[in-house]
């Protein structure tokens, strides 16, 4: 393996764990004003993604320095070309993290309740835009001979990149809820199954139809980068799967499906991408790949040794924390620290 | 406005907002761990408090300077995707190992930190502070490693249009960085001195929690003082690399049009741009040289003498930056290094002398003065950052070349006034919060678990 296709791994890795891990808690944000009766509930609900909120986010963050760092042009063209979107991401994650921090710091309802629908938008608008975004990796979007993105903001709002939105979103919601069932107790763990049952069909058939569609809209029969062998059917058979462990409330096995289900829906579609990392619908020759849009092999070099070298111990300290902050979270005052 | 014109609008805007609470994360995370571990080995529960009230107040600033980071790290791809083309090779990296090793260092050892009070041992618990504190100062050095390349770029061969990297060493090992670096984080730790002690003199005033706040203050003047007499130190050795890598820079700042040997430092200029001519000076004759050289002679190069050499080197074109922006933001930042000097010492003496703060000189007008590190943070970066002017990377790229030609001007001008409005938004519930924190003081203290509460002695006193 070149250095090139193990930065795209890496990337690819970087980019799932983002959607598992800040996928619950994205789920956790939208369910808030809907599963919350009083406030307690709701600082029970944000008080179980208190801990880890802000480490889930810096996946992104360092799936986006990884990008800038190995594919500079793949950074350079997405971001300018994907400017709105990304704007809209960026201004929910704004005021989202902030709203967790300062939700609870005063008593006034109106103050709470606002922050309470900036945590609901900030985590529904990226949930919805991550999967119109990468669906539009996959589809192509209009990049001209110089790598420069030439399609406007409405042409990624094409139905089957919509289609892709509401599957992250559903899915998302569904992983939420389960996270919620698994970290709760009571009456607001059992309110919780009940939205995971609800929310469990509407996901299979969104994600059902995305899949039928990916064949049509995509090129992924003709262009095969590398043989994904059975994990496009990963998504579907798992998410199968958690729907039976949801119907016998055995949340634990259900969220573990449904992470893997997410696991393998984007495993899916990098499988899709490789060895390109954006899709010219203008021209193939446009598209960028893991080579045209790349740094060079001493930079590459570089930066692989020092990730073997750190990524370990991040994986570690984090994994560490989710230990720590294993149990359900109760009501009691003095635990909820938001 | 052009689209160039507005991106660097919209640049400035997000990071003059993001850097006004980065400074204080990366002080009073250090004064926050250095409570604890009073906590820790003493087992004195006023420190528990301290450790609690302080950290409060640090982490509702915290999440700004999170939520604003993350648009920095995303915005040289939208706004400025020829830049990010162009350098990525060299400038990523350092993002990325920042992201790696620095953002989840300092983002899971604090959420470990807010919500393991109970939940870990003593010593744990303080080890997570340390560990989130050392993220956060960790973050600027990789950032800064980003930011010296801009300044001063080493390490770097130009190949097929594209910066690549040739030296990862040669890239930490600027020197530009090793002044830089200090110089910021230094800053840092006097923002948050001096947070801490206009916050502390305001209860002291009031004769409100004095034990608390005294040693809240003491601990502070001490801080305050090695980091604001570092800062000067190191901002010394800044200049004359400056004068050495970006002479173009020195000479707005001094407002110094022809080449002096001996160079003479500016007191008050009041100088025409167009005409690059003093209107009115006072000078310092062969002062400058003595800073740039420490010794009375050496030559300083003018603005003029520097642009007629830059178009020798890079073509035609106007190599100035905005003469009135540097001369200001220089004087401003270094006039208010020195008045915090000057304040940090006052500070410090009723904490060596263990006199009654309550009496200290001034004392009342000390929470005003947390004012002054964020003036001049703020205007040291846009010094930096201005008086690199017109380049994007110092001599390789220029800002006009450097934005993303398919982003419609009308896109920045909307993504700039929503991105004003909402961090005014922000702003304004940030400054809120922090106001009611800090002037209600902690919260009363809990009892302890074998029911003896603290002693909180109603006086302040003389402590040897």
């Amino acid at each position: 393996m070149d250095l090139n296709t193990l930065w795209f791994l890496l990337i690819a890795i970087l980019y799932i764990g983002y959607f598992v891990l800040e996928g619950f808690d994205f789920g956790v944000g939208i369910l808030l004003p809907f599963l919350g009766k009083n406030d307690t509930q709701r600082r029970t609900i944000i008080n179980t993604i208190g801990p880890h909120w802000d480490g889930n986010e810096v996946w992104l963050i360092t799936a986006g320095g990884a990008t800038f760092a190995a594919f500079p042009q793949w950074y350079a063209t997405l971001f300018s070309g994907f400017y709105l979107p990304l704007f809209l991401i960026l201004l929910a994650l704004i005021v989202r993290g902030v709203a967790f921090e300062f939700r609870s710091k005063d008593e006034h309802p109106l103050w709470r309740k606002s922050w309470d629908w900036a945590i609901f938008g900030g985590s529904l608008v990226p949930s919805f835009l991550w999967g119109v975004a990468f669906t539009n990796f996959i589809r192509g979007v209009p990049i001209d001979g110089n790598f420069v993105y030439v399609g406007g903001f409405f042409n990624l709002l094409n139905p089957y990149a919509l289609l892709g939105g509401v599957v992250s979103l559903l899915g998302f919601i569904l992983l939420g809820a389960l996270f919620l069932a698994l970290k709760t107790t009571g009456e607001l763990a059992t309110a919780a199954e009940t939205v995971a049952r609800r929310a469990w069909a509407p996901a299979g058939v969104a994600l059902l139809a995305y899949v039928i569609a990916t064949y049509f809209f995509t090129d992924v029969l003709k262009q095969l980068g590398v043989n994904p062998g059975p994990v496009p059917l990963g998504a579907p058979i798992f998410l199968l799967v958690a729907g039976y462990f949801i119907y016998n409330r055995r949340s634990g096995w259900a969220f573990t499906m449904t992470v893997l289900a997410v696991v393998s829906a984007v495993a899916t579609i990098f499988m899709i991408l490789y060895p390109r990392v954006l899709v010219s619908s203008i021209d193939p020759a446009y598209s960028l790949t893991i080579y045209n849009a790349a740094s060079g092999q001493y930079t590459l070099r570089t930066m692989t040794i020092i990730t073997l070298i750190f990524l370990p111990f991040v994986l570690a300290y984090q994994a560490w924390a989710y230990w720590v902050f294993r149990k359900r979270v109760g009501s009691k005052a003095e635990e909820l620290h938001y | 406005m052009d689209v160039v014109a507005l991106s660097r609008w919209q640049f400035a805007i997000t990071s003059v907002y993001h850097f006004f609470f980065v400074p204080l994360t990366l002080g009073l995370s250090v004064l926050v761990a250095m409570m604890e571990t009073m906590y820790v080995r003493t087992g004195n529960a006023t420190y528990k408090r301290m450790t609690k009230f302080w950290g409060n107040l640090f982490l509702i600033n915290f999440a700004m300077g999170v939520v604003t980071g993350i648009v920095m790290e995303f915005q040289f791809g939208m706004n400025w995707a020829r830049y990010s083309a162009f350098v990525g090779d060299i400038f990523g990296a350092p993002l990325a190992i920042e992201a790696l090793l620095a953002f989840f260092l300092e983002s899971v050892f604090l959420g470990v930190w807010i919500f393991g009070w109970e939940k870990l041992s003593k010593g744990m618990h303080l080890a997570a502070i340390w560990l989130a504190a050392l993220g956060a100062n960790i973050s600027a050095l990789w950032i800064l490693t980003a930011n010296s390349f801009m300044q001063h770029p080493v390490g770097f061969a130009v190949e097929n249009g594209r910066a690549v990297m040739t030296d990862f060493w040669a890239l930490l090992g600027n020197p530009y960085l090793w002044t830089q670096f200090p110089h910021t984080v230094l800053s840092g730790f006097t923002t948050g001195a001096f947070f801490v002690l206009g916050i502390s003199a305001y209860h002291l005033v009031r004769r409100r929690e004095v034990d608390f706040f005294r040693r809240s203050f003491q601990m502070a003047s001490v801080f305050g003082v090695i980091a604001i007499f570092l800062v000067i130190l190191v901002g010394h050795s800044q200049a004359q690399r400056m004068v050495q890598f970006q002479p173009m820079k020195m000479a707005s700042a001094e407002a110094l049009w022809e080449s002096e040997d001996p160079a003479s430092f500016s007191l008050f200029t009041v100088g025409d741009e167009k005409r690059r001519a003093d209107v009115f000076a006072i000078r310092i004759p062969a002062l400058l040289s003595v800073l740039a050289y420490n010794q009375p002679t050496g030559l300083v190069k003018g603005i003029n003498n520097l642009q007629a050499e830059y178009e020798q080197q890079y073509g035609p074109g106007n190599y100035v930056p905005s003469v009135i922006t540097a001369y200001w933001s220089f004087r401003i930042m270094v006039g208010t290094g020195f008045l915090m000097m000057a304040l940090a010492l006052l500070a410090l003496y009723p904490t060596l002398r263990g006199r009654p703060i309550s009496q200290m000189p001034l004392v009342k007008f000390f929470p005003w003065v947390i004012a002054l590190p964020y003036i001049a943070n703020t205007v040291g970066w846009i010094f930096t950052e201005m008086g690199r002017q017109p380049w994007v990377v110092m001599g390789l790229m220029k800002t006009e070349d450097a934005y993303s030609p398919n982003v419609p001007a009308g896109a920045v001008l909307l993504t700039l006034i929503v991105f004003t409005l909402v961090y005014a938004g922000l702003m304004a519930a940030d400054v809120y919060l922090l106001r009611k924190f800090a002037k209600a003081g902690p919260p009363a203290p809990e009892s302890d678990k074998d029911g003896k509460a603290e002693q909180t002695p109603e006086f302040e006193t003389a402590v040897p």
